[in-house]
């Protein structure tokens, strides 16, 4: 049946992104549009885009676009499967990680996977912002307003969902104006 | 020493604005400086409270980590857990919830549940980092397909489409922001400056799959790390 062949092919798509996405969701954010628009096309880039800005202005973490993208591709069950893939690999590791902490509590360790996936992160969320911006509409317009508002959340107080407002907005005048 | 970021996030005045002493409001949203930000927070609070000697049930844990992750927009948690598990209900000790939070911003996956299931899992072993973690997830989750399901039928509107677009930049724009943030963290020496660039490079340039990229350079920083920390 195509449904349970969707269904599972969900699992393998967002299971090994689960365990990539060091320093969190936006880490894999690049892999995730990849897998989705190019790989299965399972949306087109502005569908992918959609479900990003609406993940981000709704609750909770950014990284429940893979379930809002299971309950487009196949309704509740989709966004069932999508959502166990995504969290369950890497929630079987922090739980393990928790017990071994309980057992050995020797800051050595520890100090050694801050050092060492700390750079990957960092390097993995850049990337992931490089491969959004080369797919954004807009062109060049993207780059500009994605850098004034990284400006913005470093030298101005705004909360994040302001900010996000505000470009947005200059985003759209931009747009009209040039696009 | 960074200089303290300057961002009131939105989530904290939303949660308690009776309660947010200074340090609080130089706490923005992100996750990278929160462990610099917190130790800050408890220099300033001496002397650190205790935890309570009985562990929260579960209902309990799952209503505070409902609370936590509906009221949570655009990020900024991570203060909020602090306040309410550190601060408030004395569950944890400054210590304990430090090495989680760093432990769970280091691992893969989603920072807010990984601490979630840190907490949980502190709190009431397996059964409590299930409780904690279904709690921050599956709200929010409903409201994502509520709401997603709305605006979607509507993003073929050319304002809304354009809005979404335009949000969509300005989301990446965070982010390119958090990566910047993420950066001034980790290069703290060259061997970590060259693990950066590769890699950013190995995605970005070489296209290599972040599958490959995690899988040689994880051992590899991993590795760096306990040689520096056995000297």
């Amino acid at each position: 049946m195509k449904h349970d062949n969707l269904l599972l092919s969900m699992l393998f798509v967002f299971t090994p992104l689960s365990l990539m996405a060091i320093g969190g969701g936006s880490s894999v954010l690049g892999a995730l549009q990849h897998a989705v628009v190019d790989d299965q096309q399972w949306l087109t880039t502005q569908g992918f885009f959609d479900m990003f800005a609406i993940s981000r202005v709704a609750p909770g973490p950014g990284t429940l676009i893979v379930t809002l993208i299971g309950w487009h591709l196949a309704g509740l069950a989709g966004a069932i499967v999508s959502t166990i893939a995504i969290f369950t690999p890497s929630s079987v590791l922090v739980v393990a990680v928790a017990y071994l902490w309980n057992r050995y509590p020797d800051a050595a360790w520890q100090k050694a996977l801050k050092y060492g996936l700390a750079p990957l992160a960092a390097g993995l969320v850049l990337s992931s912002v490089f491969a959004l911006l080369e797919n954004a509409r807009g062109g060049w317009i993207a780059w500009v307003v994605a850098a004034l508002v990284a400006l913005a959340a470093q030298k101005v107080r705004l909360g994040p969902v302001t900010l996000m407002a505000i470009g947005a907005l200059v985003f759209c005048g931009l747009f009209r104006a040039f696009g | 020493m960074p200089a303290p970021l300057a961002l009131p996030a939105e989530p904290i005045t939303l949660f308690e604005p009776d309660r947010i002493a200074l340090t609080d409001q130089k706490e923005n949203s992100d996750v990278f400086d929160d462990d610099r930000r917190a130790e800050r927070h408890v220099a300033a609070a001496r002397p650190e409270p205790q935890p309570v000697s009985t562990p929260p049930a579960l209902v309990e844990l799952f209503l505070v980590f409902t609370k936590l992750g509906i009221t949570s927009i655009g990020g900024g948690v991570n203060g909020m857990m602090h306040r309410e598990f550190v601060t408030h209900r004395r569950w944890f000790t400054d210590e304990d919830f430090l090495s989680g939070l760093a432990l769970s911003q280091s691992l893969p996956g989603v920072n807010v549940a990984n601490l979630a299931l840190w907490l949980g899992y502190r709190c009431r072993g397996i059964s409590g980092a299930l409780a904690a973690l279904s709690a921050v997830l599956l709200p929010p989750a409903i409201v994502i397909i509520l709401i997603g399901d709305v605006i979607l039928r509507w993003s073929g509107n050319p304002v809304v489409g354009a809005l979404l677009a335009g949000l969509a930049v300005a989301a990446t724009g965070m982010n390119l922001w958090v990566g910047y943030l993420a950066t001034r963290y980790a290069c703290t020496d060259i061997a970590a400056i060259v693990l950066t660039v590769a890699a950013f490079t190995g995605c970005t340039v070489f296209h290599l799959s972040t599958l490959v990229v995690v899988a040689v350079l994880a051992p590899i920083g991993i590795g760096i790390g306990f040689l520096k920390a056995r000297r």
